[in-house]
C-alpha cells in the first residue's frame, strides 16, 4: 500500500483512483461473504471461469463484495454499470448471464426478482430495496471490502481527513451531537453525548472501542458491515478517538464470524501501511492504533463493561456503574465504546454534515437504522431504512410479507432482550421511544418475524433458554431468576403448570428486571413481558386447557383431519413420514395420534387448510 | 478532600467521598441488608440485596458499589426494595439446602441472618438445584457447590487480595461456579492454601476441613495472637474450644496482614497440641534408665487423608512425665526444681573452673522481646560476658553490619502497607510470595496496579511471572550488578543530584568504583544481558516512588555486609529513600527476629543497638542493672560453635533455636554440642539440638504465653496466651527468670530477675531502649477495634474489653507502634530516615565484587543454593508437624535443571544423592526450569536430607554470615536399596 504521508496525498489519491476508475466497464459484483453458505464462491470461479474461455478477462471485471442485502436470494449478484440483481443462482445460469447480460445487456429474466408474478431486473426498482436508504450500509455490496482503494475512491477516509484539517475535537463532537445519532448497539444513547463525556475526562492513555460482539440471535448488520466495509469502522473510529483523545483502540468481534476477522485484520494492516493508522496520521500529529480482539462467544461480552473486562483478560462480566466507561474503562482509563453500525455512520455525518442526516428520522431518532428481517418473512435479509417508517412497510413492502399466504401474529425486536409486538402495532412507526412503548426495543435491530403456527409461549420459553445460558452468572435474579422464569414457561409448554403461575411468573419477570445489574439481566425477562401482555390468552390455553392452539407445543395437542374440509387427495398420507394418516382416495382421511410424531408435514402439504391442532383431550372425545 | 454531604433516608450524613452509600449507611447506623460485601474486597453487586433507589434514577442500583455523590438522595427501605430483596434471598434459597444442623456457619450465616430477618423459611420456586460433588481431595478445604452463593468474594479475595489467581468463575447462566482453571483438583492447581477464600465466604461453602465437627465458629472462644512464623507479623483470630485450637483465620484488623495470611498461619499451627510436644523438664544422668521419648530425627507427620476428622493429633500420645536431664547419656524426666537447681549450679561452677569466657547464649528469633530482653540481661550480668546471639548472625547480620554503616542504623525503612503504592519496586535476593507471603500479596497487588516490578534473582520464582524485567544474575554477583544498575544511572545523568549534595557523603570515592562496571562487563560477571541492565537502572531511578527489597539472597554471602551496603548505595544515589513507598526494605524472616535484634540478643549491642564497648552506654546499663559489665564484644553463633568445638565455650544455654539443622556443615556443629561440658536446651519439641542437650525445658508454644513481637516493619504488637499451658512447660521469660535467680544467688550477684509479669519486663525494655522508649505495656494491651463496616482503619480504643464472642459484629486486635518511638506520646514510625538518616548523612561506600568463597570446579561441579519454600519454616519443627504444610510439601527435594537432570540420567521423582566437600545427603530430585542450568536449590527445612549438611561455613568477614546462598556440590543417582 502507498503511504499517504498528509491530507493532501490523500485528496490526490483519492482523484487518481477517480481518474483511473471506468465507470462504464462491466462488472460483476458477487456477493462473497454471507452468500458463501450457499456457494457464492463457486459462483464467483465459474464466472472467472467463463469470463477466461470466452476472452473477456480484460473487459469484464469481477467483484468480490459484502452483503448486498436480500439473502433469501443468495447468492447474488449485481450487473454494472447496467445496475441488474440476480439472485438464487446456481452455477449452470453462469454462461446464460455472460451470453445474454454481459455481452447484450439483456436481463436473463427467470434470475432476476419477482413479486405479484412482476419480475424487476433492476435494482433500484426492486421494492425490496426501492425504499431503503443506506448511509451504514453505503459500501456494502458495491465495493471489495479487501481493497481500500474502493473505499477511498468512495470518499472513503475524507472524513477523517476534514475532521483533522480544521474541526477541533470539541467541534466534531458537536457535529456528532446535532446529528442526533443514538448508538445502535441497543440502548440508544447518544453518541455525540458520550463523546463528550469521555472527551471531559483527563487522562494521558484513552481508548476507543469498537463493539463487534453481535450476538442477537438474528441479527447480523455488524457482521455484514464488518464484512462488507470494515474501512468505514475504522474512520468511524478515528474520527472518535480524535474527538475524546484516545490513541488506542480495539475491535472487539466475535471469533465465530471468521470473515470480519479476516476483513478487519486486512483493513487495519491496510490503513496502518497507508498511514491511516498508527504516529502521526497523515502528517498531522494525531495518533491512533488498533488492535483486533476476538471475542469467544460470550453473548453477554456486548455488555460494555464484560466487553472491557474480556480485553483485559478476564473473564466477561459485567461491572456495576457508575463509574461509566467514559470515566474509568479499559485498564480504567476513559473509554468510548461504540456499536459497529453507529462507527459506519459517523464519517457520513462528517463528510455531509449533521444537518443532512438530522433530517431523516422522527424527532427522537435521526438517521437510518440498519434491520436484519428474518423468520417468516419472504425476503429476508439487511435493510435500511430512514427511522419513523412502520414496522408493516418494512416487513410487507420491503420484506415481502409472509409466505404461505399465513397470518402475521407478531414480531418479534430486538433479540432476546427485546419483545414480541402484535399486529395491532404494525403501524407504530419506528423510533427509539414508540418501539420501546409498545414493549419491544429497537436493540441491535434483529427483526424476527413470526406468522400463526408459531406459539408465543414456546418463543419466550427459547428467548429465556438463550438467555439463562448466556446469563454471567454474577447476580442473583439473573443466574437463578431466569433460570426459575424458563422453568415456569416450560412447565406451561409441558402442561404442568398450576393455577396461579401466570401471576408468579409475571411477578418474578418484574423482579428480575428491575433488580438485575446489567442490561442482559435488566431485558431478559422481555420476552416473557411482551408476550404475557399481547398473548396471554395462549399462556391461559396452556393453562387452563392444557392446549397450543400454534401446534408447536407436543404435549398439548394432536393434528386433526377435518371432515369437512378433507378432499382426501391423499397428499398428507403420502407425505407423512410415520405412515400414520390412512384414508380412501376422495374420502376424508384420518390421523392415527398413536403413530403421529407431530411433525407438522402434513400441516404444511395440505392445499386445504384441513389439518390443524386440537386439544388432546377433545381428540380423545372425538375417538369415543 | 472534602466530605460529600448526601441523604440517605430523609437523613443527611457527612461522609469521605472515597465510601460507597452502603459504606456510609453502615457508618451512619443504617443497616442495608448485604451478602457479597466484603469490607477488605472491592464491591462485586451481585447479590442484589443492597440495592436501594436514587432519586431522580430508574432502576435501583446496588448501594456496595455506588460511590457517595454530594446531593445524592438516597431511599435503602421501602416496599418495592424488600420484595426485591426478598425475591433475590428466595431465588438464592432455591439453590441453597437447608442443612443448618451440621453447617460449620450455623449462626453465624450471613444467609441465614437474612432469611429469618425476612421470614424465609424456605423457598417457593422449585426447580433444578446445582448438583456439583464437593471439591474435597485435600485435607485443608471443601467447596461445597450446593451450598455456595457464587457471591464471588473468594474470587475477589483469591485475585486481588492474595493474588494467588487459584480460582474465578467459569461456565455461565445456571450452570456458572467457583473453581480452579480447567476444574483441577485444588491440590493440583496454583492454589496454595492460604485460606482466603474460607475465611471471607459468607456461607458454609468454603470450609475449614480441619476443623470439621470440632467446633462451630459460633462456640469456640476468639482469640487474637500473632503469627509465629515469618517476619510479617500477621494477626491471626483463632477459634478455641476445649483448650484446643479449633481453626484459624486471618484478622481483618491486623495491621500488618488486614486478614490475608498464608498456609502456615492458616492451616499450620496443630504443631500446638502436637503428641510431641514436651510436657516435662529432662536431665541426663547416669543413674537413669528410663528412655523417656522415642528415638528422633523422625518428624511426625499427620496422616492423610483420615486427618480431616482426626482427633488424634489433641490426643495425649507418649508425654513426657519429669524434666529431661541426661545422666549417662540417656535423657531423663527431672522436676522443674531438679533441673533448675542443676543448670544454676553448673553455669556458676563452669565459670569459676573456667572462667566467665567459657559460658555462651542463644536467645532465639522465636521467643518474645521480653523474653530475648531477659535472656541478654541474663548472659550479660550473670554469665558476664556479651556472648549473646541467636539466628539473626545466620539471616540479617550482613544487613545489621551494612546498613549501620551505611544509615546508621538497619531496618526496613518503610511499612509493608507503603509496597501497594509504590510505582517500582525492586526485589533482590527475595522469594517474597514463600517466604514473606504477605508481603509478596502487597507486590503482586502493586503490580497489577500498575507498578513496575525489577526482579533480579537466579532463580525463576513466582515474582519473574509478574516482573517487567527479570535479571537472572549468577549467584553471588550481586555487588557487580549493582554497580552496574549504578554504572548506567550515574553514566546517563539519572542520579538524584540534589540528594546525593545535601543528604549524604562518600559518593566520589564510590562513583569511581562504578566506573568500572558498565554494562558489558557486568553482563560478562553476572550473566544479565547489559541491554536488561540499562533497562532496570533506567526504570528505578526515573521511578517515582520505588522500594528495594531484600533478603537472604542479599546477606548470606560472604560478601553480605558489602551487598546491603551495595544496595544503600543504590538508594541514596536515587534519592529513593526517606519518604513513603520508598526505601531500602530487609525482609525478616523469623516472628521476632528483629525484635531479638532490637532488644539487644546480639554479641555487640545493648537493647536498642547501644553499642556495648561505648563507655557512656555500658556505664547507662551498668547503672539501669546495677551491675558491673563487660565492654568486650563477644561471640557470635558461628563463633560460639566454633569455641564449643575447640574448646573455649563449656557451658552454653540455648532457648529456642536449632542449630543442628539451622546452622552450615551440620557435622561441625555436632562436635562443638558434644565437645561441651553442659547445654541446657529450652523448647518445645525435643530438637535435633535439644537431644544433644544435658538438661531440656519444656517451654509454651507462642499461643500459650503473652508477649511482644516485633515484626519486619518494626512493629511491636502484643501476643495474649490463647491457651493453657501444656503439661508442666513453662513460658520462656518465667523459666528465664527463675534460672536467673537462682544462678545469680549462687553467684552472689545481686541484680532484678524475679519478674511477675510480662509487663514488667516491656517497660523495663522500654526504660533502657530509646527506640522502644514510649513502647509500654499499657499502650500495647489496649485492645483495637475494627468495626466491620469500616473499612480497615484500625483506632485505638482505650476502654478495652474482651474480643468479641462472634465475629459478624467487631474484631479486635491489640494497638501497636512501629519504633522508633521514643516516648509515651510517640505514635511510633512509619518509614525512617525521613529528613536525615540516623548517622546524619547517609555514607556511600565504594565496593568491588568478590566472588563467593568456594565456586563450582571438576570435583563439584554445581552450585547449590538453599531457600525456603512457602509451605514450611526453618528447621520444620513446627511445621512439619502441623497439618496443612506437611500435606502440600511432606518430603525433601532438590531442584535441578532438566538439562543437568537429562545429563546425569536422572528423572524427576528420583533419589539423587547430593554432597559437597563437607557431606552428602539423599534427597529426591524436582526437575524443572526454575533453576538455571549448573545450579541446584534445596529447600532447607528437612532434617532427613538437611540442606545445611553440604553448605559453607566460610563467612563474611565482618557480619560473620555463612554463605548459605553459594556452594560447590555435585550430584549422582542415588543407589537403589
Amino acid at each position: 500500500m502507498q503511504k499517504l504521508h498528509s491530507l493532501k496525498e490523500l485528496q490526490y489519491f483519492k482523484e487518481e483512483l477517480l481518474r483511473s476508475y471506468d465507470g462504464k466497464k462491466k462488472r460483476i459484483l458477487v456477493c462473497s461473504t454471507g452468500c458463501r453458505a450457499r456457494n457464492a464462491l463457486k459462483i464467483r470461479d465459474a464466472f472467472y471461469t467463463v469470463i477466461k474461455q470466452e476472452h473477456l478477462t480484460s473487459e469484464i471485471e469481477i467483484i468480490e463484495t459484502g452483503c448486498q442485502g436480500l439473502c433469501a436470494y443468495a447468492p447474488v449478484v449485481t450487473i454494472e454499470p447496467h445496475g441488474i440483481f440476480y439472485g438464487k443462482l446456481t452455477e449452470k445460469d453462469v454462461p446464460d448471464i455472460i451470453a445474454k447480460t454481459m455481452k447484450t445487456t439483456e436481463a436473463v429474466n427467470h434470475l432476476c426478482y419477482s413479486e405479484n408474478k412482476n419480475t424487476y431486473p433492476y435494482l433500484k426498482e426492486i421494492p425490496f430495496f426501492k425504499p431503503q436508504k443506506k448511509i451504514v450500509l453505503r459500501n456494502c455490496g458495491y465495493i471489495n471490502p479487501t481493497n481500500p482503494e474502493d473505499y477511498v475512491r468512495r470518499n472513503g477516509y475524507l472524513a477523517i481527513a476534514k475532521a483533522l484539517s480544521g474541526m477541533k475535537p470539541e467541534d466534531v463532537i458537536n457535529e456528532v451531537t446535532k446529528s442526533g445519532i443514538r448508538g445502535r448497539g441497543g440502548a440508544g444513547f447518544p453518541t455525540g453525548l458520550k463523546w463528550k463525556f469521555a472527551n471531559g475526562y483527563k487522562n494521558d492513555t484513552k481508548y476507543f472501542i469498537c463493539n463487534g460482539d453481535e450476538g442477537d440471535p438474528g441479527a447480523f448488520m455488524d457482521r455484514a458491515v464488518l464484512e462488507g466495509d470494515p474501512h468505514s469502522v475504522i474512520e468511524g473510529m478515528l474520527i472518535g478517538a480524535y474527538a475524546i483523545g484516545a490513541t488506542h483502540g480495539y475491535i472487539y468481534v466475535r471469533a465465530e464470524y471468521p470473515i470480519a476477522v479476516e476483513y478487519s485484520t486486512l483493513a487495519v494492516k491496510h490503513a496502518r501501511e497507508m498511514g491511516l493508522l498508527g504516529e502521526n496520521i497523515l502528517g498531522t500529529g494525531f495518533n491512533f492504533d488498533i488492535t483486533i480482539k476476538q471475542g469467544a462467544g460470550a453473548f453477554v461480552c456486548g455488555e460494555e463493561t464484560a466487553l472491557i473486562a474480556s480485553i483485559e483478560g478476564r473473564r466477561g462480566m459485567p461491572k456495576p456503574r457508575p463509574p461509566f466507561p467514559a470515566e474509568s474503562g479499559l485498564w480504567g482509563k476513559p473509554t468510548v465504546i461504540n456499536n459497529v453500525e453507529t462507527l459506519a455512520s459517523i464519517p457520513q455525518i462528517i463528510l455531509e454534515g449533521s444537518a443532512a442526516y438530522a433530517q431523516l428520522g422522527t424527532q427522537g431518532s435521526k438517521g437510518t437504522k440498519v434491520f436484519a428481517l428474518a423468520g417468516k418473512v419472504t425476503n429476508t435479509g439487511l435493510v435500511e431504512v430512514p427511522m419513523g417508517i412502520t414496522l408493516r412497510q418494512i416487513i410487507f413492502d420491503i420484506g415481502g410479507g409472509i409466505p404461505h399466504g399465513r397470518a402475521f401474529k407478531a414480531v418479534q425486536m430486538g433479540g432476546p432482550s427485546g419483545g414480541c409486538l402484535p399486529a395491532e402495532h404494525l403501524d407504530t412507526p419506528i423510533d427509539y421511544e414508540s418501539i420501546k412503548q409498545a414493549g419491544a426495543i429497537m436493540g441491535s435491530g434483529g427483526m424476527i418475524v413470526l406468522d400463526e403456527i408459531n406459539c408465543m409461549v414456546d418463543i419466550a420459553r427459547y428467548f429465556m433458554d438463550f438467555v439463562q445460558k448466556e446469563s454471567c452468572g454474577k447476580c442473583v435474579p439473573c443466574r437463578i431468576g431466569t433460570k426459575r422464569m424458563l422453568e415456569m414457561v416450560t412447565r406451561f409448554t409441558t402442561g404442568t403448570a398450576e393455577t396461579g403461575d401466570i401471576e408468579k411468573l409475571q411477578a418474578l419477570a418484574e423482579s428480575v428486571r428491575d433488580s438485575s445489574l446489567c442490561g442482559l439481566g435488566q431485558t431478559a425477562p422481555n420476552p416473557v413481558i411482551s408476550t404475557l401482555r399481547y398473548f396471554r390468552n395462549e399462556y391461559e390455553a396452556h393453562l387452563n386447557d392444557k392446549f397450543c392452539p400454534a401446534g408447536v407445543c407436543k404435549e398439548l395437542f394432536n393434528y386433526a383431519i377435518n371432515p369437512e374440509k378433507c378432499t382426501g387427495c391423499t397428499v398428507c398420507a403420502k407425505n407423512c413420514p410415520v405412515k400414520a394418516i390412512t384414508g380412501e382416495k376422495k374420502k376424508a382421511h384420518t390421523i392415527d395420534t398413536a403413530k403421529c410424531e407431530l411433525c407438522g408435514i402434513c400441516v404444511e402439504k395440505c392445499k386445504f387448510n384441513a389439518i390443524a391442532p386440537v386439544p388432546k383431550k377433545q381428540l380423545n372425545h372425538i375417538k369415543k | 478532600m472534602t466530605d460529600v454531604r448526601f441523604t440517605i433516608d430523609g437523613k443527611e450524613v457527612l461522609v469521605k467521598p472515597s465510601q460507597t452509600v452502603l459504606q456510609a449507611a453502615l457508618d451512619n447506623g443504617i443497616h442495608i441488608p448485604h451478602l457479597c460485601y466484603h469490607p477488605a474486597l472491592s464491591p462485586f453487586a451481585g447479590c442484589r440485596l443492597c440495592i436501594v433507589e436514587i432519586k431522580g434514577g430508574k432502576a435501583p442500583i446496588a448501594s456496595c458499589a455506588l460511590p457517595v455523590k454530594d446531593g445524592l438522595e438516597v431511599t435503602t427501605r421501602n416496599e418495592r426494595l424488600h420484595q426485591f430483596r426478598k425475591t433475590a434471598l428466595d431465588l438464592i434459597l432455591s439453590d441453597h439446602p437447608l442443612n443448618c444442623l451440621t453447617c460449620e456457619k450455623n449462626a453465624i450465616c450471613d444467609l441465614q441472618k437474612y432469611a429469618y430477618e425476612f421470614g424465609l423459611e424456605k423457598t417457593s420456586y422449585a426447580g433444578e438445584r446445582t448438583a456439583y460433588p464437593n471439591e474435597t481431595g485435600n485435607p485443608l478445604i471443601e467447596m461445597s457447590y450446593q451450598t455456595c452463593i457464587m457471591c464471588g468474594r473468594c474470587v475477589i479475595a483469591c485475585n486481588e487480595a492474595v493474588v494467588n489467581e487459584a480460582i474465578d468463575f467459569t461456565r455461565r447462566g445456571f450452570a456458572a461456579k467457583i473453581t480452579t482453571p480447567l476444574d483441577v483438583p485444588r491440590k493440583d492447581s496454583d492454589c496454595v492454601f492460604c485460606g482466603a477464600c474460607v475465611d471471607v465466604c459468607p456461607v458454609g461453602a468454603l470450609t475449614d476441613l480441619t476443623a470439621r465437627f470440632k467446633g462451630r465458629i459460633s462456640e469456640c472462644q476468639k482469640a487474637s495472637v500473632i503469627c509465629p512464623y515469618c517476619g510479617c507479623g500477621c494477626s491471626i483470630l483463632l477459634d478455641i474450644k476445649d483448650n484446643t485450637i479449633i481453626r484459624a483465620k486471618g484478622n481483618p484488623a491486623g495491621p500488618a496482614n488486614h486478614g490475608w495470611l498464608c498456609i502456615k498461619g492458616h492451616f499450620g499451627l496443630d504443631f500446638v497440641h502436637h503428641a510431641d510436644r514436651l510436657t516435662k523438664c529432662g536431665i541426663r544422668n547416669a543413674e537413669c534408665g528410663v528412655i523417656p521419648h522415642s528415638p528422633l530425627p523422625t518428624p511426625h507427620l499427620p496422616e492423610y487423608p483420615s486427618s480431616a476428622l482426626d482427633t488424634s493429633l489433641n490426643q495425649s500420645r507418649e508425654r513426657l512425665h519429669k524434666p529431661l536431664i541426661r545422666k549417662n547419656g540417656v535423657l531423663c524426666e527431672a522436676t522443674w526444681e531438679e533441673a533448675i537447681a542443676l543448670i544454676a549450679g553448673e553455669f556458676a561452677r563452669i565459670k569459676a573452673d573456667h572462667g566467665s569466657g567459657s559460658l555462651a547464649a542463644l536467645a532465639s528469633a522465636k521467643c518474645s522481646n521480653e523474653e530475648n530482653y531477659l535472656m541478654q540481661k541474663l548472659c550479660r550480668v550473670l554469665f558476664g560476658n556479651n556472648n549473646i546471639d541467636h539466628c539473626a548472625r545466620l539471616c540479617h547480620a550482613s544487613t545489621v553490619a551494612g546498613l549501620a554503616k551505611s544509615f546508621g542504623s538497619a531496618a526496613m525503612t518503610n511499612s509493608i502497607d507503603e509496597v501497594d503504592n509504590a510505582d517500582v519496586i525492586l526485589v533482590i535476593g527475595s522469594n517474597t510470595t514463600e517466604a514473606h507471603p504477605i508481603i509478596g500479596y502487597a507486590i503482586k497487588r502493586a503490580v497489577n496496579k500498575g507498578a513496575k516490578l525489577i526482579v533480579c534473582d537466579p532463580r525463576a520464582i513466582e515474582l519473574t511471572e509478574f516482573s517487567d524485567i527479570w535479571l537472572r544474575h549468577k549467584c553471588g554477583s550481586d555487588v557487580a550488578l549493582i554497580n552496574g544498575l549504578m554504572n548506567v544511572i550515574i553514566s546517563e545523568g539519572l542520579e538524584n543530584k540534589e540528594f546525593i549534595k545535601s543528604r549524604t557523603e562518600g559518593f566520589e570515592a564510590m562513583k569511581k568504583v562504578v566506573q568500572n562496571y558498565p554494562p558489558e562487563k557486568v553482563a560478562g560477571i553476572t550473566g544479565v544481558p547489559a541491554e536488561d541492565i540499562r533497562k532496570a537502572a533506567r526504570a528505578y531511578a526515573s521511578a517515582k516512588d520505588a522500594m528495594v527489597i531484600y533478603s537472604m539472597g542479599i546477606t548470606q554471602h560472604t560478601t553480605g555486609t558489602d551487598n546491603t551496603m551495595s544496595l544503600a548505595n543504590l538508594v541514596m544515589l536515587c534519592g529513593q529513600i526517606g519518604k513513603l513507598s520508598s526505601g531500602l526494605n530487609p525482609l525478616r524472616g523469623q516472628s521476632n527476629v528483629q525484635g531479638a535484634c532490637d532488644v539487644g540478643a546480639l554479641p555487640n549491642v545493648y537493647p536498642g543497638y547501644q553499642a556495648v564497648n561505648n563507655p557512656d552506654i555500658k556505664a547507662k546499663f551498668e547503672g539501669a542493672w546495677g551491675v558491673p559489665l563487660s565492654d568486650e564484644p563477644g561471640l557470635t553463633v558461628t563463633e560460639i560453635i566454633d569455641g564449643a568445638s575447640n574448646g573455649l565455650i563449656k557451658g552454653l544455654y540455648i532457648m529456642g533455636e536449632n542449630p543442628m539443622l539451622s546452622d552450615p556443615n551440620i557435622t561441625h556443629v555436632d562436635e562443638g554440642l558434644k565437645n561441651l561440658e553442659f547445654l541446657v536446651v529450652q523448647d518445645i519439641f525435643l530438637t535435633e539440638t535439644a537431644q544433644r542437650a544435658t538438661v531440656v525445658l519444656p517451654a509454651l508454644s507462642f499461643a500459650e504465653k503473652e508477649g511482644s513481637y516485633t515484626n519486619t516493619e518494626r512493629r511491636v504488637q502484643l501476643s495474649p496466651p490463647a491457651l493453657k499451658p501444656t503439661g508442666q512447660s513453662r513460658p520462656d521469660w518465667q523459666i528465664l527468670s527463675e534460672i536467673a535467680v537462682c544462678l545469680a544467688k549462687a553467684l552472689n550477684i545481686n541484680c532484678r530477675f524475679d519478674y511477675k509479669s510480662v509487663g514488667e519486663l516491656t517497660d523495663e525494655l522500654a526504660s533502657v531502649s530509646p527506640i522502644y522508649g514510649g513502647v509500654t505495656y499499657d499502650r500495647i494491651s489496649r485492645n483495637v477495634t475494627l468495626s466491620k463496616a469500616k473499612g480497615l482503619t484500625p483506632k485505638a480504643d482505650k476502654d478495652s474489653s474482651t474480643p468479641s464472642q462472634n465475629d459478624t459484629s467487631t474484631i479486635q486486635t491489640s494497638y501497636s507502634l512501629q519504633w522508633p518511638c521514643p516516648t509515651e506520646e510517640h505514635p511510633g514510625t512509619k518509614f525512617l530516615h525521613k529528613d536525615k538518616f540516623t548517622c546524619g548523612l547517609g555514607k556511600f561506600h565504594p565496593i568491588e565484587h568478590k566472588p563467593p568463597a568456594e565456586e563450582p570446579d571438576t570435583d563439584y561441579p554445581f552450585v547449590l543454593t538453599t531457600g525456603r519454600t512457602l509451605y514450611h519454616y526453618h528447621t520444620g519443627s513446627m511445621t512439619r508437624r502441623s497439618t496443612g504444610p506437611a500435606f502440600v510439601v511432606p518430603e525433601a527435594y532438590v531442584e535441578m535443571n532438566p538439562a543437568d537432570a537429562q545429563g546425569l540420567a536422572i528423572a524427576d521423582g528420583e533419589k539423587v544423592n547430593i554432597a559437597s566437600r563437607r557431606g552428602s545427603v539423599t534427597i529426591t530430585a524436582k526437575i524443572t526450569e526454575r533453576v538455571p542450568q549448573g545450579t541446584i536449590f534445596m529447600p532447607f527445612h528437612f532434617a532427613e536430607a538437611a540442606a545445611n549438611m553440604l553448605t559453607n561455613t566460610a563467612i563474611d568477614p565482618v557480619a560473620k554470615i555463612p554463605e548459605y546462598k553459594v556452594c560447590a556440590a555435585k550430584i549422582t543417582k542415588a543407589q537403589k536399596i
